[in-house]
């Protein structure tokens, strides 16, 4: 899909992060992904693996990704169900009147900096 | 170690230029379209016709809105190389740019943002952007258009709003095109209409023959009705 698209805004947002905290080298970026967000794990990590030595401030940052499971609302009976388990169509009452009530992140969760001593400025 | 929280959708930044774009055109009593659909679905095609259309669409004056002056029309061609697309627009009379998204397969508002100024949009009424032929990553990127429309051509089949539901709930119109070759593709155009409302009930859905230049006065007739709110806001 577009993992080398997303990559970029993952690389640009990071960028901007660590320059404003004054952080010139980060080791690790944690994403959070919802289930049904579309992107595949593997090929995102392939692509910033790529991506990452471009810039100083994230050549050596490794990629952790957090799954956030995905969860879809029936209108009709007013339930909760796994989307992933059961797609569109609710588990209790067959019914189609269904939406994603969450499953479709793609957020950056945290960006992390190994100390060195006591180097803080 | 330091961590640095962030909790921060890569959407966001995004969304925010996107805002900020449809505000100035608002503003500006302007008027922005995002054309998406999948490669050879015939964008280009359907945007000569309609160019064509709105200029023959001044001197009619029908149903008794008047617009008085030429819609000055402006396409920015989004492809990930070439220009032939900008080509074509530009031999047919608008003003054309073509964009290169280096291998990106979509366009963004930082990416719409660069194509208008580099194309100028002082002389403009309407621009229209031709999205990268793709029907997966250009519904997730709001590029700032206040219009989004999605091309069906026929030889894609009636399943496509199944498979790719998002393109088309984020929608305000979908042209289902090609509609003169109906007698050779198996596409059901009523189950089509069906799944696209089940997902959107508010689209609009024109059956238009871009190469035989029929079915576009309604689709026309929509871009003039968006035109004139604009203009007096």
């Amino acid at each position: 899909m577009h993992e080398l698209g997303v990559t970029f805004y993952v690389v640009k947002d990071v960028k901007k992060v660590a320059k404003e905290n004054k952080v010139d080298k980060i080791d690790f970026v944690t994403l959070e992904i919802g289930e049904v967000s579309g992107v595949i794990h593997d090929q995102l990590i392939d692509c910033w693996n790529w991506a990452r030595k471009k810039e100083t401030v994230t050549e050596s940052a490794e990629l952790n990704i957090e799954t956030l499971e995905a969860i879809t609302f029936c209108e009709d009976c007013q339930a909760e169900y796994r989307t992933v388990d059961y797609g569109k169509i609710c588990p209790y009452c067959k019914s189609e009147n269904t939406y994603l009530l969450r499953g479709n992140e793609f957020n950056i969760k945290e960006i992390g900096v190994y100390d060195e001593d006591d180097e803080e400025s | 170690m330091t961590i640095l929280e962030l909790k921060q959708g890569i959407f966001k930044e995004n969304e925010i230029s996107a805002d900020g774009i449809r505000e100035e055109f608002a503003k500006a009593g302007k008027l922005m379209i995002n054309v998406m659909s999948s490669p050879g679905s015939g964008k280009t095609t359907t945007l000569l016709r309609t160019i064509e259309g709105l200029r023959a669409l001044d001197t009619k004056s029908s149903n008794g809105i008047i617009i008085d002056k030429p819609v000055r029309v402006g396409v920015m061609e989004c492809d990930i190389d070439a220009s032939v697309d900008a080509e074509t627009i530009a031999a047919g009379g608008a003003k054309a740019i073509q964009l290169h998204t280096g291998g990106m397969c979509h366009m963004d508002a930082a990416m719409t943002r660069q194509g208008l100024d580099a194309m100028g949009i002082d002389d403009l009424d309407l621009v229209f952007i031709e999205n990268v032929g793709n029907l997966v990553c250009p519904a997730e990127f709001d590029t700032g258009a206040a219009i989004n429309i999605t091309i069906l051509s026929l030889p894609e089949g009636d399943d496509k709003p199944a498979k790719y539901p998002l393109v088309y709930q984020v929608s305000d119109v979908v042209l289902i095109n090609k509609i003169d070759a109906c007698e050779v593709f198996d596409f059901d155009i009523e189950l089509a209409r069906e799944r696209i409302l089940k997902l959107n009930p508010k689209a609009k859905i024109y059956c238009i023959s871009a190469k035989n230049n029929t079915g576009f006065e309604p689709w026309l007739e929509y871009i003039r009705e968006k035109l004139i709110s604009a203009q007096h806001r």
